[in-house]
């Protein structure tokens, strides 16, 4: 807190204060009053958290095996896992998800008997697919991710287990997978945040979260910078949320010392 | 640093000075058949395209065709990007309070598109309960916002009126709607005529759907006369029937 | 000449360069965004040095100014920020001119999209860069001011030879996302690649020909730059123990 208080900190934060009280004065925010908006907002946030929550958790379950595999699997089942992480990793989410949305949707009228079966509730909507290709595109970056670290637990713990003669999935569950997610959690902080950034590219196949609120009102009054500077306020509070949550995550687990 | 700033300032003067005469067309990005749409060359064709060489010629203007994203084409003409609008904008009081608009230049109804065996009608009795797809930011929007939101179970908006019309096509939709020449152009493709038909006009709204498609320019823009004198001349003279005739076998410009 | 339609022509047709072939066009969008990822890499490289050793040699107010530029950029989406200067930097250059009494200016899109990238490339490369001088052995600069050289000197002779070895991975990484970043411009109508895949595919219907091409395109390019930044680390590394020892 005294590092907050030196001189020019304080200037700035006045600066950065005044700022802000003028943008808030003299800038148009009468759209924000309108109960269509808030529950727009609301509506939006919570498809924004929701997808990021859900696809992280899928994504990173599904890049588990994807890293083990790399790390230690025999070549059949290392090699797709490679070609997975790389075709991820090497073409654009917005092109990943249009292909999704937009390919698939282009198939559907060549299976007639699909529109009578159970599933078709569910593909009818854009949700599923924005949620397979979130998190196919986590568990193809947080499957690199867990190669490195599945690769960097010092290999003395697994022989030690191997000699006290556990069984292999003993050593995995607990020697080897607790160690390597303790090892790149901050990584992975990082990562859910990169996710958050990624949201806004499902409202171009028609879901409303907040990316899309801001356009709704563009659309509507010819406002252009008033509500694109409240999202980038949101998504700075909800970065900031992750950062936060991630490190009283990495207090809590153990950590070597010296 | 002061010195390099001004020099690199009047550098882009300069150029801009020498671009002063190439006026900016901001076309929607999206392809529109058969108004505005690109070729496999990359070239610019459709009925709008060829009407707005008309214009050019008469007006004696270099236009250059500037594909912009639509939804964000109204902020890039008050921003200066692009110096004139001709992408079927239909002419609302809403936009007027934003933008100058020309004389119409076409005016056709919206229409409602369906699926192949389905008994929608047009109308808010028909769409209740179903899920309606339109483009983002166009009158259409505005006009299902109105009168098929309350009733709708859900309405979706799409970046381009393609993608509803796969989406249409796809089954993801119950109907669409939207000026009733794209849809036309859409119903004849091989996509349109496997799947779907036309339900009928809506009922017609000109506060809401506007008063038929113009020029879309800066507030006091000087050109806006040029514009409209161009216009009434390309319709006096023929060449605005002989283009029509090229893609419609009927006039487009609307009895109002 | 009127092509027919789609589902006459083969896929090697539609991605060919003939009269009705769309490679011209896929092609002419790969160099697009080819050359704004050059673009906005070098320009944010340029903004990365200057915010690298702001942050670390700097005065107070400036190693907070440049901590504030890469806080926000860094938890905003590019999405939102590309939006926000894509309006925001002619806006303000127009009326930056008009008060100086000059006339407008149109700035080509190309441009826009070079300094809208760049923005969002600068704060990144600033921690890259920023990381990577960190890691330079702090004798080694001790030394070279122990001998009385100018500061400049010690960057150019000194922390630059030294730092570049650390700071290739990064950068690496970095040309990646650039080169993919430039697929978000497709959301605001910039003609690049996966702009031209989206025209192609729904003017012709033929999804499943266009996307994979246009991944395809992408993945060679990535396959070709974690090549060609392989090289250079090695070359950066040259003379340095290797870590197997």
């Amino acid at each position: 807190m005294k590092e907050f208080l030196k001189p020019h900190r304080i200037v700035m934060a006045l600066l950065a204060l005044v700022l802000v009280v003028v943008c808030v004065v003299y800038l148009r925010w009468d759209w924000l009053a309108k109960p269509k908006y808030q529950a727009l907002i609301v509506t939006g946030l919570i498809w924004t958290i929701g997808l990021t929550v859900s696809t992280m958790i899928i994504g990173m379950v599904l890049a588990i095996p994807i890293g083990l595999a790399q790390a230690a699997g025999p070549w059949y089942l290392a090699w797709p896992a490679r070609m997975f992480c790389t075709v991820i990793r090497g073409t654009p989410l917005l092109m990943q998800l249009w292909l999704l949305y937009y390919g698939l949707g282009s198939l559907f009228p060549s299976i007639p008997w699909l529109k009578d079966s159970a599933l078709w509730p569910i593909l009818r909507q854009a949700w599923p697919y924005a949620v397979v290709a979130l998190s196919l595109s986590v568990a193809g970056y947080e499957g690199e991710v867990m190669r490195g670290a599945f690769n960097g637990v010092p290999h003395g713990q697994l022989e030690a287990g191997r000699a006290m003669g556990m069984p292999a999935f003993t050593i995995f569950r607990r020697i080897w997978l607790p160690q390597a997610l303790q090892r790149v959690l901050p990584t992975i902080g990082g990562e859910t945040v990169l996710q958050l950034k990624a949201t806004p590219l499902v409202s171009t196949i028609t879901i409303f979260e907040i990316y899309r609120v801001a356009g709704q009102v563009r659309q509507d009054t010819f406002i252009i910078y008033e509500p694109l500077l409240l999202l980038a306020v949101i998504y700075m509070a909800l970065t900031g949320l992750i950062v936060l949550m991630f490190r009283w995550f990495e207090g809590r687990t153990p950590t070597r010392t010296a | 640093m002061k010195k390099f700033v001004i020099a690199a300032v009047a550098a882009l003067a300069i150029g801009s000075a020498a671009q002063a005469d190439t006026l900016k067309i901001g076309v929607a990005a999206e392809p529109y058949p058969p108004f505005t749409s690109p070729d496999a060359a990359g070239n610019w064709v459709g009925w709008e395209v060829d009407f707005l060489g008309a214009i050019c010629k008469q007006a004696q203007l270099d236009c250059k065709i500037t594909p912009t994203a639509w939804d964000g084409i109204i902020p890039a003409l008050t921003g200066g990007q692009i110096d004139v609008i001709m992408s079927s904008m239909s002419i609302t009081a809403e936009r007027a309070k934003t933008i100058d608009f020309s004389d119409k230049y076409y005016n056709t109804p919206a229409m409602v598109v369906v699926s192949k065996d389905s008994t929608i009608t047009p109308d808010p009795e028909g769409l209740k309960g179903k899920i309606v797809g339109v483009q983002v930011s166009t009158t259409h929007a505005d006009y299902t916002a109105k009168y098929f939101a309350p009733v709708a179970s859900e309405v979706k908006t799409y970046q381009t009126q393609d993608e509803a019309n796969q989406d249409l096509a796809a089954g993801r939709l119950d109907a669409i709607m939207a000026d009733s020449i794209a849809l036309d152009a859409f119903l004849k493709s091989d996509a349109g005529k496997a799947c779907c038909k036309s339900a009928g006009n809506v009922k017609d709204d000109p506060e809401i759907l506007g008063a038929g498609v113009g020029f879309g320019l800066r507030k006091g823009d000087p050109l806006l006369a040029k514009l409209n004198a161009a216009i009434k001349a390309v319709r006096a003279d023929g060449t605005y029937d002989a283009i029509t005739k090229k893609y419609f076998d009927f006039d487009v410009y609307g009895s109002k | 000449m009127i092509c027919p339609s789609a589902a006459q022509l083969s896929s090697l047709e539609l991605l060919g360069f003939g009269d009705c072939g769309w490679g011209a066009t896929l092609v002419w969008g790969l160099t697009n965004s080819i050359m704004i990822a050059l673009g906005a890499y070098a320009l944010g490289f340029v903004i990365g040095v200057c915010g690298a050793f702001g942050k670390l040699y700097g005065g107070p107010v400036g190693r907070d100014l440049w901590a504030v530029y890469t806080t926000i950029v860094r938890a905003v989406p590019e999405l939102v920020l590309i939006l926000i200067l894509y309006y925001a930097v002619p806006g303000l250059l127009n009326e930056l001119l008009i008060r100086l009494g000059h006339a407008r200016v149109e700035l080509p899109q190309f441009l826009t999209g070079v300094v809208v990238l760049a923005f969002v490339q600068g704060a990144y490369q600033t921690e890259v860069l920023r990381g990577a001088i960190l890691a330079v052995p702090h004798g080694q600069i001790e030394a070279a001011r122990a001998m009385g050289m100018p500061p400049l000197l010690v960057a150019w002779r000194v922390i630059f030879p030294l730092m570049t070895a650390n700071a290739v991975p990064g950068l690496g990484n970095l040309w990646l996302n650039a080169t993919k970043d430039t697929a978000l411009l497709a959301v605001i109508g910039f003609s690049e690649l996966t702009k031209a895949t989206q025209q192609a595919s729904s003017t012709t219907k033929a999804f499943f020909t266009f996307y994979p091409a246009a991944m395809g395109l992408y993945l060679v390019i990535s396959l070709v730059s974690i090549l060609l930044f392989s090289r250079i680390e090695k070359w950066a590394r040259r003379g340095q123990r290797d870590v197997r020892g």
